[in-house]
């Protein structure tokens, strides 16, 4: 093991107790950690959409984001940055959100699955990997955002003053919200506690750069495994606690919050995927970025947030499997609009990423 | 000379590995605006037979990339 490791697998590790803790003390099952369901119960609770089910404040959200922030001001790393295609990376945003939660999951939530047994998140790492393969080779071909460039330090706070402002209005003014009384929103830790947490693994993510996507694309692009070694930490650690507490269940069937939906599995997560591999980072990266100053970031979150909204307004995010009334399993899965939003998806990043590496093409041509 | 100011991980490792790969270069200036990129393109350099020397030069950092 290189020593140079040894950070973002303790970071995994960290994470993984997270999630476990999260969970025992109220977090929906194998959701210790989901920045997609997370980012869209916050959307819910301002009221973006009313699936009465999926509203809640999620602490995790702000304290991922203040974390981040707070350790990049520790370590001199915060930097205002701005102007890397701002529009396109909150569309891609919103499509990554829109993929995750046909899936429903984030990437990080499928390693949580994935530690649970829910064989249907290995095949969501299937179109993951699958999509971000899909990613690195445009990324091979040339394909950028453009770069970004210093902006004025405001710019660079706008999220993390959205967290604070979020923070103080639910602490202070709940009944502005609207909370869920029962489905998976209902289900959370104690909102200090979950939020101490997530400022610690904030800070961790910050400095170890822990990343989802990047674990596999860099493994792909360069055989540099050093990001994945977290994927790994947080996949073995909830394996090992799930085990211990008797929650680990192997099967495709009445998995808590999924759906085995296999196509749609695959497909969603392939749309998240090669959209984040695109934005540089998964969704948990995207909030990290935007603590550390990086407001093309905090366009993607906010993207991500609206997004989460289409997915409710419009029916198109994943419904679990469940019972039916004569005690039959109905297979879940998403609705026909949610099966046009996800192929409709997968050609809007496809057309991005082709547009998006012409200019490197153009000038080999050219000699 | 690499610029890769602006950039964020993995366009830095990306435009080190296409220099690296068109010139084979004995040596070669990498300029950088974050410590991810410092971090990533040191670990590329390490698997790719380079050594890599940091140096802040202002808001940024310059890598010198040397053969091994």
């Amino acid at each position: 093991m290189k020593k140079e490791n040894l950070f973002v697998i303790l970071t995994g590790v960290v994470i993984g107790i997270a999630a476990l803790v999260l969970t025992a003390l109220g977090n929906p099952a194998n959701m210790g950690f989901c920045i997609a369901c997370f980012e869209r119960d916050i959307a819910g609770a301002v009221g973006l959409h009313s699936a009465a089910k999926v509203q809640y404040v999620r602490p995790e959200i702000i304290g991922l984001v203040l974390g981040s922030f707070l350790m990049a001001l520790a370590s001199k790393e915060w930097k205002a940055r701005a102007g890397s295609s701002p529009a396109l990376r909150f569309v891609l945003g919103a499509f990554v959100m829109i993929g995750a939660l046909a899936f429903l999951g984030c990437p990080l939530r499928m390693v949580l699955r994935l530690a649970g047994g829910d064989l249907n998140a290995v095949v969501g790492l299937a179109g993951f990997a699958f999509g971000i393969f899909l990613g690195t080779l445009f990324i091979r071909k040339g394909f950028t955002l453009q770069r970004n460039y210093a902006t004025k330090t405001l710019d660079g706070t706008v999220l993390p003053a959205v967290m604070v402002g979020l923070l103080i209005l639910f602490l202070t003014v709940p009944t502005l919200f609207k909370l869920s009384e029962e489905g998976p929103g209902s289900k959370h830790a104690p909102f200090l506690i979950a939020l101490v947490i997530a400022l610690v693994v904030g800070a961790l993510a910050q400095k170890s750069r822990m990343c989802m996507v990047g674990g596999l694309r860099d493994t792909m692009m360069f055989k540099d495994m050093h990001l994945l070694w977290g994927f790994i930490a947080i996949f073995v650690t909830v394996l090992i606690g799930n085990l211990a507490m008797h929650n680990f269940k192997l099967g495709f069937t009445s998995q808590p919050v999924a759906h085995s939906s296999h196509v749609w599995n695959f497909l969603g997560m392939l749309l998240a995927g090669w959209g984040s591999v695109l934005l540089g980072g998964c969704p948990l990266r995207q909030l990290i970025l935007a603590g550390s100053g990086n407001a093309d970031s905090a366009v993607t979150v906010f993207g991500m947030i609206v997004g989460a909204a289409f997915a409710h307004n419009f029916g198109l995010a994943g419904n679990a499997d469940s019972m039916n009334e004569a005690g039959e399993y109905v297979v879940g899965g998403i609705s026909t609009k949610g099966k046009v939003a996800v192929i409709l998806g997968i050609v809007i990043v496809l057309v991005v990423s082709y547009v998006n590496s012409m200019k490197k093409q153009e000038a080999q041509k050219n000699g | 000379m690499v610029d890769a100011r602006g950039y964020l991980c993995p366009m830095p490792v990306v435009m080190v590995q296409e220099a690296i790969k068109k010139d084979q270069p004995a040596a070669l200036d990498v300029l950088v605006d974050n410590e991810t990129a410092v971090e990533n393109i040191k670990r590329f350099a390490a698997h790719s037979g380079y050594q890599a020397a940091v140096c802040e030069d202002g808001d940024d950092y310059r890598l010198t990339l040397t053969k091994k």
